[in-house]
C-alpha cells in the first residue's frame, strides 16, 4: 500500500490554476523530493498534503485513508517550515513538547519524546533556550527535533535550508539524508528550488514545472533520461548545452542537447573548432565557455585543472551516446544520433 | 593608532551630530513642559494668588499640610492632604482610570482580534471603527450629554421604549449614575485607540506559527492564550500605560459631562477650580504638583511591575 497517494489532486485560487492533475504514489519509507522553479507550486502541494491549503480537486490519501478532510494534525504528519516557525516565546522544550501535550501524551512520555529528539539532533544543552538565544542552524534543528517528536508517518520539509549559509547548508544536508535512514519507516517529502539537494537527498525526484509534473524518477534516470528539455535544463550542474540550428537538424531535432561533462576538449583534434571565450577555474573542475563556428557557445567541463586561456583555439567533440534530443515542444526525440 | 584617532574622530562627530539633531527637541521640550512644570511646583511651596503672581512669597509645605493650633492645647491640619474634597477626587481618578482602562483594554482586544481576520470590507470597518477616536472630545461628551439629557435624551427614551426603565433617569446630574455615564462616554470613545495599538501588536505575531499550531492540533482558545496573548502582551502594556496616564489626568470629559459633582471630580478638575475659579492659585499649584507625583509614581511602579521593555532589548 503506497503511504501518500495523489489522484488527479488539483488547486486553484479563485480562477488561478496552479496545480493541474497531479498523480503521485510514494512508497513507506521513500525519501521524495518536490524540486522546481519558483512558483512552480511545490509548496502549494507540501502544504496541501499537511492539510494547510483546501484540496480543490482530486484526491489525497495516506497508508490508503482518505485525507482531503482530515484536520492536520490528524494525518499523521510533521513538517519543517521555511522560516522554521518556532514558537518565539516558548523555549525550545516548550517547542517541543507543547504538540504533545495537546495529544494528551502522559508527562514522563513527552519527557522522553523530547529527550530522545534532542539527542538524536545534539540539541541537549539548548532546551532552555529560547528561539532568539538560537543560531540559524541549531533553530532548525529545533524546528526539525518539533517534528521528530510527533512521530510522524509522513515527514514534510519546505525548503529546510535556505535561510542557512552555503557550508551549513552542506552539514545540515547530510544530517537530513542520516535522518531519514534512522527512520527507514517514515515517508519524507522535501521541498526544494535547488537540483543539487534534489539529487543528493532523493530516492525519487518529482519534477514540476508550471503547476504539472514533468517527471518522477529516480536522480539517475532524471539525469540520464530526461523526459523533456526542460528536466534536462533543470537537473545537472553546469546546465546542459542546448544547441540549435544545423547541428539539431542534421539529427531531425529541433534542438541538441549535450551536458558540459560530456564534451571532451583537444587542442589539436576534434569535431567542432572554436575559441575560448573564459574559463572559470574550481580546483576540482574547470568549466571552459566556448564560441565554436556555425553552432554558438558550449560549456565544457574538465575534470581537475585544464589549460587553456581565453581567446585560444580549441576543439570540441561531443560524446555521442550522451546526446539529448528535443523537439519543438521541448519533448525528447526517440532514438540516438549514434543507434 | 592613526585609526583610533580616527575612529574616535568619527564617533566624535557622531555624538556631536546626534546632539544637534535632538537639540530642537530638548529645548522645546524644556520651554512646554520643564519649565511651566518647575513654576508650578515653584508655586505650590508660596501664597501666590492670580492678581498677586509676582510677588509670591516661600511659605514652605503650608498649601500641603499645617498644623493649626487653636492655642487651647487642640488644633487641626490644613492643607490639600487633609482635605476631604481632594482625597474623593484622588479615589475618583483612580477608579475612572482603572475601570475606563481595563474596559477599553478588553473591548480593544476584542475587536483588534477581529479587525485582524480577512474579511470583505475590513478595510472600511477598520477606518469606521475609529470614528469615535477622531470626533473632538469636547464635541463628543456634549453629544453624549444630550444623548443622556434625562428629559429629551434619546438613551431614555430608547431604555422606557423596551421598558427596562419605568423612570427617566438623570444619567449625569444624578450622583449614581454620573460615574457610569462619564465612564461610558470614555469607553466609547477610546476603546478604537486601544483596538488600534493591539492590533498593530496581533500584525506583528508571526503567520507561520500559527501554522505550526495547526499542525500541533492546538484548539483555537489555546492558540489564543499560549500564542498570540503572550505574544502581543509587549504591545498591550503599552498601550495601557498611554492610556493609564491619559485616565489620570482627564478632565475634559468631567468637565463638559458632569460639571461641579463630588461624584465625578478628578484630581485634574480639582486642580482647576482652585487655579481659576477660587482664586487658590497656590493650593491649585500644589493639587497639580501632586497630581504629577501620583502620574509619575504609577507609571514608574506598572513599569517595574512589569518589567516592561522600553528600550526594544528583549526582542
Ligand atoms: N494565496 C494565493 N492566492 C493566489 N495565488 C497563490 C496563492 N498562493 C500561491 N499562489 C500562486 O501559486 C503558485 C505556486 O506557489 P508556491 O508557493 O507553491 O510556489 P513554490 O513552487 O513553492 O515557489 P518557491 O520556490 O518560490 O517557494 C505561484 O504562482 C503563486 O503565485
Ligand atoms: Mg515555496
Amino acid at each position: 500500500m503506497a503511504s501518500v497517494e495523489l489522484i488527479n489532486v488539483s488547486k486553484s485560487y479563485g480562477n488561478v490554476q496552479v496545480l493541474r492533475d497531479i498523480n503521485l504514489s510514494l512508497e513507506q519509507g521513500e525519501f521524495v523530493v518536490f524540486v522546481g522553479p519558483s512558483g512552480c507550486g511545490k509548496s502549494t502541494l507540501l502544504r496541501m498534503i499537511a492539510g494547510l491549503e483546501d484540496i480543490t480537486g482530486g484526491e489525497l490519501r495516506i497508508d490508503g485513508a482518505p485525507m482531503n478532510d482530515v484536520m492536520p494534525a490528524r494525518r499523521g504528519i510533521a513538517m519543517v517550515f521555511q522560516s522554521y516557525a518556532l514558537y518565539p516565546h516558548m523555549t525550545v522544550y516548550e517547542n517541543m513538547s507543547f504538540g504533545l501535550e495537546q495529544a494528551k501524551l502522559s508527562t514522563p512520555e513527552i519527557e522522553a519524546r523530547v529527550q530522545a529528539a534532542a539527542k538524536m539532533l545534539q540539541i541537549e544543552e539548548l532546551l532552555g533556550r529560547k528561539p532568539r538565544q538560537l543560531s540559524g542552524g541549531q533553530r532548525q534543528r529545533v524546528a526539525i527535533g518539533r517534528a521528530i517528536t510527533r512521530d510522524p508517518r509522513v515527514f514534510l520539509f519546505d525548503e529546510p535550508l535556505s535561510n542557512l549559509d552555503a557550508a551549513l547548508r552542506v552539514d545540515t544536508r547530510l544530517e537530513i539524508a542520516a535522518l531519514g535512514q534512522r527512520l527507514p519507516d517514515t515517508t519524507m517529502i522535501y521541498v526544494t528550488h535547488d537540483q543539487v539537494e534534489a539529487m543528493t537527498l532523493a530516492d525519487r525526484i518529482v519534477v514540476l514545472n508550471g503547476g504539472n509534473v514533468e517527471q518522477v524518477g529516480t536522480p539517475m534516470e532524471l539525469y540520464s533520461e530526461p523526459a523533456s528539455q526542460f528536466v534536462a535544463g533543470f537537473i545537472g550542474s553546469p546546465r546542459m548545452n542546448f544547441l540549435s540550428g544545423a547541428v539539431a537538424e542534421a539529427h531531425g531535432a529541433v534542438t541538441y542537447g549535450i551536458r558540459p561533462e560530456h564534451i571532451a576538449l583537444s587542442s589539436d583534434a576534434g569535431d567542432w573548432a572554436g575559441k575560448v571565450t573564459l574559463t572559470e577555474r574550481l580546483g576540482s573542475d574547470t568549466f571552459v565557455h566556448a564560441e565554436v563556428e556555425g553552432i554558438g557557445a558550449v560549456n565544457v567541463r574538465i575534470e581537475g585543472r585544464a589549460d587553456v586561456s581565453a581567446g585560444q583555439a580549441v576543439f570540441l567533440t561531443p560524446d555521442a551516446a550522451s546526446v539529448h534530443l528535443f523537439d519543438a515542444a521541448g519533448r525528447p526525440v526517440a532514438g540516438r544520433p549514434d543507434a | 593608532m592613526a585609526e583610533t584617532a580616527k575612529k574616535s574622530r568619527l564617533s566624535r562627530s557622531r555624538t556631536r551630530s546626534a546632539w544637534l539633531f535632538l537639540a530642537p527637541m530638548l529645548v522645546t521640550l524644556a520651554v512646554v513642559a520643564a519649565w511651566p512644570l518647575g513654576r508650578t511646583i515653584w508655586f505650590s511651596f508660596t501664597d501666590a494668588s492670580l492678581d498677586l503672581m509676582s510677588d509670591a512669597r516661600w511659605v514652605g509645605f503650608r498649601n500641603y499640610l499645617e498644623y493649626v493650633e487653636w492655642g487651647d492645647g487642640e488644633g487641626q491640619y490644613y492643607g490639600l492632604l487633609a482635605d476631604a474634597r481632594w482625597w474623593r477626587s484622588v479615589w475618583n481618578t483612580i477608579l475612572f482610570a482603572v475601570v475606563s482602562v481595563s474596559f477599553e483594554t478588553l473591548f480593544g482586544l476584542v475587536i483588534a482580534l477581529v479587525l485582524n481576520q480577512q474579511f470583505r470590507g475590513r478595510g472600511l470597518v477598520r477606518a469606521a471603527v475609529l470614528i469615535p477616536w477622531a470626533i473632538p472630545t469636547i464635541v463628543s461628551a456634549k453629544m453624549w450629554a444630550w444623548m443622556l439629557h434625562d428629559q429629551f435624551g434619546i438613551i431614555n427614551d430608547m431604555l422606557q421604549g423596551l421598558g427596562l426603565i419605568s423612570q427617566p433617569i438623570a444619567w449625569t446630574a444624578s450622583p449614581d449614575t454620573a460615574m457610569v455615564a462619564v465612564l461610558m462616554v470614555d469607553i466609547w470613545k477610546t476603546t478604537p485607540f486601544m483596538a488600534l495599538l493591539i492590533l498593530a501588536g496581533l500584525q506583528m505575531v508571526p503567520q507561520d506559527i500559527y501554522e505550526a499550531a495547526k499542525l500541533d492540533g492546538v484548539p483555537a482558545w489555546r492558540v489564543f492564550r499560549k500564542i498570540t496573548l503572550p505574544l502581543i502582551m509587549p504591545a498591550v502594556l503599552v498601550a495601557v500605560v498611554f492610556r493609564t496616564l491619559d485616565a489620570l489626568r482627564v478632565f475634559d470629559i468631567v468637565y463638559v459631562l458632569t460639571p461641579n459633582t463630588d461624584a465625578t471630580r478628578t484630581m485634574s478638575v480639582y486642580a482647576r477650580e482652585n487655579l481659576f475659579d477660587y482664586d487658590q492659585f497656590a493650593y491649585g499649584s500644589a493639587a497639580s504638583t501632586l497630581l504629577f507625583l501620583v502620574i509619575a509614581l504609577i507609571t514608574i511602579t506598572f513599569i517595574m511591575a512589569t518589567r516592561m521593555d522600553l528600550e526594544g532589548k528583549r526582542s
